[in-house]
């Protein structure tokens, strides 16, 4: 015994003390705070920020080389004190579309098909939130996400258009136009590959699915324009044509109601009639895309 | 705040949800419930499909403190769960959690309930600690308190410093043990347990099971657990709810299952003054009035004598028999019944069925 009980005492000194189970009586905040929760998570992610390294090299170098342009013609106009910068602000997205489509193809899948391959999705349906919160959340994530990679080059041209010293009205409108087609174009974009990707738990099947969809719409789209085009005086057919891919449905739009010169062959973008119905697909892509999207995780469900 | 808390909780919630469906236990078996409260209240529910009928007609009280819900594959025990949840909407008849209907409060229930699927639902390039940490956030837990709680609900489920390390190299113990914390991070009144035990090796298997018991025990939550095991349920459940093609069999005390079902199974060596060792011990306990059976058809039948346990004595009383004609006793277990035992006396053709689990 007299052996045993210093030994017993120092047990009971190094012994890391259970403390035992605590209840929590704090503020629950409920389904809104979730939402918001889910929706900067989301966000985030899109960036590859709060996940592996590996996964935030794609989106910070498509960041990069998205505003890589932006900087050198705002060093440019500076430079040579020209009048007006090299690029229109509402041409800017369509130039660069390429790296938006490779973005969103990316970032889609990974936002959604990742809960759906690993079942995640019935975790967050056995929390306070409902179906059209999961949706609502991970939409505007990419959407916003989309928008921060499509508007921050436009913020740097109008920035250095500034310090350039060019004509501040001007300059204000064509940015303010700018912001306006990015946003419309964040939210066509994300809408569509966010349906295409919630399709299948595949990342990879996701990922081809978008770029199939965004390029093989747009090359169609170009090949019967540059058709119209040849045969001049139909440039009925050329406009209308614009409706069925989502970047030239943005170009008709801008070109409309955004002082935009037009992308089409030959530079004939819709009229302001013609416009509108640019505009009332483009919404109704939206819509219609985010419909879907409920409906489908309705059956996702547990 | 948080504070300490040494005895389970009881909850001043329950004291104030009336019980507002009596009767509707069949066979009035509440023995374990000792608060006149109930937890999880459904009166006629019914889910059907367009082909199959999951739920018929389900009528059931629980009352706080760990309760099985046991039926084979297929039997409805995850479309209860659903709607219980709030999830699915049932196709007839009511479902009440902690007092607040399913149609209606779908989202307060989720709120103040915690679920654990029966599939995998961890993505495997995130840590522990962040995955928990967002479900905590989900849950409605500010970030702070996201964090702490999760440290804590990680430490009561047994897992330490590898929490921080990308769940996709886990064991599939410790992936189980972070569904049962992503259920348990927000300090529920109540979880859903679905199938815990799947997958898990027979250590796996018992730590799970004392682990359900603490969630009572020590944390003071209440818990209905599923599994197609009666065996594995009846030494953790207070109460059993047995249901089979979406019909309500049996609702009753675990005490009832271990007073009259436990089926002891007992195996000793030979020695020269007793050749056939087992024999010598069937008659033995024979001479004492006890009788036995040998388990004939199952595996090491002839070898194995299986008798009824009656409680303390009967484990006195195989010691002693034993002891006496100096034998050595190899085994003496519990066996784990399957589901179909149930119908012991009732149905003969459903105890041919029968197979003993392991």
């Amino acid at each position: 015994m007299a052996v045993e009980q210093p030994a017993a005492r120092e047990a009971e000194q190094t012994r890391i003390h259970n403390i035992g189970y605590r209840s929590y009586d704090g503020p629950r905040l409920g389904r809104a705070y979730a939402c918001r929760s889910l929706y900067s998570q989301s966000l985030r992610g899109a960036y590859g920020l709060g996940r592996s390294v590996k996964s935030k090299v794609l989106p910070m170098l498509l960041f990069v080389v998205m505003c890589a342009p932006a900087l050198i013609m705002v060093a440019v106009a500076v430079a040579t004190k020209a009048k007006d910068l090299p690029l229109e602000y509402t041409r800017y997205a369509i130039f660069m579309q390429a790296l938006i489509g490779l973005y969103v193809a990316a970032q889609a899948p990974q936002s959604v098909s990742r809960d759906l391959r690993f079942k995640t999705v019935p975790l967050y349906f056995s929390r306070p939130i409902e179906t059209v919160d999961y949706v609502r959340a991970k939409y505007a994530a990419l959407a916003s996400a989309m928008f921060i990679l499509t508007a921050a080059p436009l913020l740097i041209l109008y920035v250095g258009a500034l310090l350039a010293k060019l004509d501040f009205g001007h300059q204000t409108k064509g940015f303010a136009e700018g912001m306006v087609s990015v946003a419309l174009l964040s939210l066509l974009f994300s809408g569509i590959s966010l349906l295409i990707a919630a399709t299948t738990p595949r990342r990879g099947f996701g990922i081809a699915a978008v770029i199939a969809v965004l390029t093989i719409s747009y090359a169609a789209v170009s090949a019967v324009q540059g058709i119209a085009d040849l045969h001049s005086g139909n440039s009925t057919a050329l406009v209308w044509s614009g409706l069925f891919s989502p970047i030239t449905l943005i170009d008709g739009v801008q070109t409309a109601f955004l002082g935009a010169s037009s992308s089409f062959p030959g530079g004939q973008g819709p009229s302001a009639a013609q416009g509108v119905v640019f505009l009332l697909v483009v919404l109704g892509l939206i819509a219609g895309s985010y419909g879907l999207l409920v409906r489908r995780y309705r059956k996702a469900g547990l | 705040m948080v504070n300490l808390r040494g005895t389970p909780r009881d909850s001043y919630a329950w004291s104030l949800m009336p019980r507002r469906l009596c009767g509707l236990t069949t066979r009035g078996a509440r023995l374990t419930t000792v608060e006149d409260v109930t937890v999880i209240a459904t009166e006629g529910l019914s889910k059907r499909f367009p082909k199959v009928t999951a739920l018929d007609r389900l009528s059931v009280d629980v009352g706080p403190g760990v309760t099985g819900l046991v039926g084979a594959n297929g039997a409805g025990k995850s479309t209860l769960i659903k709607i219980l949840l709030g999830l699915s909407p049932a196709t007839e008849g009511r479902a009440e959690v902690l007092g607040l209907d399913v149609a209606r409060a779908g989202g307060a229930i989720r709120e103040r309930v915690g679920y654990m699927p029966e599939h995998d639902c961890l993505p495997p390039d995130v840590s522990a600690t962040e995955f928990v940490v967002h479900m905590a956030r989900m849950s409605g837990l500010p970030p702070t308190a996201a964090r702490e709680r999760t440290a804590d609900t990680l430490r009561h489920v047994g897992l330490y410093e590898e929490r921080y390390r990308p769940i996709g190299g886990y064991s599939t113990g410790m992936k189980q043990r972070v569904k049962l914390a992503q259920a348990l991070v927000h300090d529920p009144q109540l979880v859903f347990l679905d199938e815990p035990t799947n997958g898990l090796d027979p250590v796996g298997r018992d730590e799970m099971l004392g682990l359900i018991r603490r969630i009572h025990t020590d944390f003071g939550i209440s818990v209905l657990v599923t599994s197609h095991l009666l065996g594995e349920l009846e030494r953790t459940c207070d109460h059993v709810v047995i249901i089979d093609g979406g019909k309500l069999l049996r609702s009753s005390s675990t005490r009832d299952f271990t007073q009259n079902t436990t089926t002891l199974a007992i195996e000793v060596t030979d020695s020269d003054d007793h050749p056939d060792g087992t024999r010598a011990v069937r008659d033995a306990l024979h001479a004492r009035g006890v009788t036995t059976h040998d388990g004939s058809g199952l595996p090491g039948a002839g070898h194995i004598l299986l008798l009824t346990a009656e409680g303390e004595q009967t484990y006195d009383l195989v010691r002693d028999v034993v002891a006496d004609l100096g034998l050595g006793l190899v085994r003496m277990e519990q066996r784990r019944h399957h589901i179909a035992e149930v119908f012991k006396d009732g149905d003969e053709q459903r105890k041919e069925a029968a197979v003993h689990g392991g």
